[in-house]
């Protein structure tokens, strides 16, 4: 019984210090003033004036302040904007690779898996710093078109929104790959067969039984790259121009430019609770799927 | 109504099916028997499209099939696997292919619930597979496999998965459907008692080659090679040198010491020639004393016994070091069983109880 308790209260106890205990704080400064202070924000606990006058000073002053700006609301939409359609994006570049991969012989399996995690040995702004390097006016794309007279005048791409999602796609693909991967490599090879014995061409047979039972995957697969795309800061701020708002350059500019730290916290709040909706909808998937497989 | 023409198919290096010709016949429950690999699937799998042949050329009802791809061929399979569609209901399963063929919806409905009732499936119709038991699921293959009227039905092991009891029913309700919808049959089996219910016809295959094509009771009682004679049921073979004496009669010398056998055969053989003699246990008689007036009769001492419930094999071991297996039905309770281990019994056959085959 004891052990069942610690065992048990591990995970609750990392949850607890890793997750719950920084978001109170968070929530707590956001609902705070700013100030000309260190720590930069106000009321700050004493102990002298106790927990009532503290928590008389919290008010949603922010979250109001988030509502009569439009440059938050707006980056929030441009940001699940951008978020959508990069995954769409990246399942349309993920889901023919994870196919190929699925109806690669066996032996050559581990190494295409291999290659799909590859560039994650390497640092991430490496990656990113390189891709402005081929995408920038003077860039290894550019110069390739010239060469090849595609082109007469280079393209303009790099600090636009589709550096951004070029990157995008380009970094988080391996997220959508491997689960719609696993999906297709489970699938039944005679299932086709049968579905082809009884009447469908190649093409609707993909439609009518690979897709549906791949389906899992390409949910899995979607949300993974959905999600952290909402937050995403790096990829913008380097690859993106200044017409690229996202949420996440907003607030980091919030919290180092203008060091406003309640504020700040008041946009990562909320970026919290819209992605409440998906991470839920995505539990509820890989449960589903669980329920399936037993 | 199926015809193959010298068709060989390799995958590579390996030759699967090894310049084959046969004719497959309209109406017919035609059974595939033969050990693993001996290209039984492979046959079957270019019937249904999903396999060519390299050499050859196979004709179905006198349109030659090799151009037509899986989905546009009047012939369906049932899979080993059943390969039913997991996110489908049993009911959609079912009308899969003739949604494919366009059909008016209440002709589809119609069908797939004529097909429910022939496979007993009603109740079902609204779950998934996965919510079935392994019996209804093969039904429901079954059901999904005949729903488009195709010419020719294909069966894949469509029996393996089930257990003895459910196998044996089983067997019976395809008979009977096969009989209702006159649609030909085409089975893959490696289970020979399977193939011999069954089937109308048999074909015994080994190493890509078709060794004999029969009815099952002349495959059983007339095998063409000692292949097909081993394969099926148990057998014994004695192996020897025969003269002949007499029309279609001939003395088989064999082992040193023992007396030569009495053999009919109405295949010729010439003087001096090697052959084996195939012989059935339950052919084999077992008696406590010498039989008066049989063709053949040999000494010897109970080996060992397998009680098999209803019969018994008896392995009699002669003087020569020979083993010959003799059956025979039990229909005394085994404490009054005649005969046990170290008796010395006498074993008899007729001349005509065995097959003379060449080497």
């Amino acid at each position: 019984m004891m052990r069942r308790f610690f065992l048990i209260s591990v995970p609750y106890l990392w949850l607890l210090a890793l997750f719950l205990v920084p978001f109170v704080i968070v929530l707590k400064i956001s609902l705070s003033d700013v100030a000309l202070a260190r720590p930069p924000y106000m009321p700050q606990f004493d102990w002298a004036t106790g927990i009532g006058a503290f928590l008389s000073e919290l008010d949603f002053e922010n979250f109001t302040w988030l509502t009569e700006d439009d440059l938050y609301w707006k980056a929030y939409l441009s940001s699940l904007k951008i978020a959508l359609i990069s995954t769409f994006f990246t399942l349309l570049v993920g889901y023919p690779m994870a196919y190929g991969m699925a109806r690669a012989p066996q032996e050559w399996r581990p190494t295409l898996m291999m290659l799909v995690i590859l560039p994650f040995w390497t640092s991430f702004l490496i990656r990113v710093y390189a891709w402005m390097g081929i995408l920038s006016n003077e860039g290894f794309l550019n110069q390739f078109l010239l060469w090849t007279g595609v082109i007469s005048e280079p393209l303009t791409i790099l600090n636009t929104n589709s550096a951004v999602y070029i990157g995008i796609v380009y970094t988080y693909l391996p997220f959508m790959i491997l689960p719609i991967y696993s999906a297709l490599e489970r699938l039944d090879g005679s299932l086709i067969e049968a579905a082809e014995d009884l009447g469908c061409s190649r093409l609707t047979a993909f439609w009518l039984v690979t897709i549906p039972l791949s389906r899992p995957g390409i949910i899995a697969g979607s949300f993974l790259v959905f999600i952290p795309v909402l937050g995403e800061f790096v990829i913008p701020s380097l690859l993106g121009g200044s017409s690229t708002l996202m949420i996440g350059k907003v607030l980091w500019e919030e919290f180092f430019s203008n060091r406003d730290w309640p504020v700040a916290s008041a946009v990562a709040v909320v970026l919290l609770l819209i992605l409440v909706i998906p991470i839920v909808l995505f539990q509820r998937n890989q449960q589903k799927q669980q329920e399936a497989e037993q | 109504m199926i015809q193959f023409q010298n068709v060989t198919k390799r995958f590579g290096e390996f030759t699967a099916i090894d310049d084959l010709t046969i004719d497959i016949y309209e109406k017919e429950f035609f059974a595939l028997l033969g050990p693993s690999g001996c290209g039984k699937t492979t046959m079957m799998r270019m019937l249904a499209g999903f396999e060519t042949p390299t050499e050859g050329k196979i004709f179905l009802a006198g349109q030659d099939i090799a151009p037509v791809p899986p989905n546009k061929r009047a012939t369906n399979m049932m899979f080993q696997s059943y390969a039913l569609f997991p996110h489908l209901s049993i009911w959609e399963n079912i009308a899969f292919g003739l949604k494919r063929e366009k059909m008016p919806k209440h002709d589809i409905s119609d069908r797939v619930d004529e097909m429910l009732r022939l496979t007993r499936l009603e109740k079902f119709a609204s779950r998934k597979p996965h919510q079935i038991s392994g019996g209804q699921r093969q039904r429901v293959a079954l059901a999904r496999s005949l729903a488009k009227h195709p010419k020719l039905l294909l069966l894949d092991e469509p029996l393996g998965a089930l257990d003895k009891k459910l196998r044996q029913d089983t067997q019976f309700e395809l008979m009977d459907i096969q009989e209702k919808t006159g649609t030909t049959f085409v089975i893959v089996t490696h289970d020979q008692e399977e193939a011999m219910t069954v089937a109308s016809r048999v074909a015994v295959m080994d190493h890509g080659k078709i060794i004999q094509v029969a009815t099952p009771d002349r495959i059983y009682e007339t095998p063409n090679s000692v292949y097909v004679a081993d394969f099926i049921g148990e057998v014994n073979i004695i192996d020897g040198v025969v003269t002949p004496n007499g029309e279609e009669s001939y003395s088989l010398t064999w082992k040193e010491g023992q007396a030569p056998l009495n053999v009919q055969s109405p295949a010729p053989f010439s003087d001096g020639q090697k052959c084996h003699l195939a012989i059935r246990p339950e052919k084999v008689t077992i008696n406590s004393e010498k039989p008066e007036g049989v063709d053949n009769a040999v000494q010897g001492k109970i080996l060992d016994i397998a009680y098999l419930g209803n019969i018994s094999t008896y392995h009699v071991e002669l003087p020569s070091g020979a083993v010959i297996k003799a059956q025979s039905a039990n229909t005394r309770r085994i404490s009054r069983r005649a005969f046990t281990w170290e008796d010395t019994v006498w074993l008899s056959w007729t001349a005509t109880a065995g097959v003379l085959l060449a080497e």
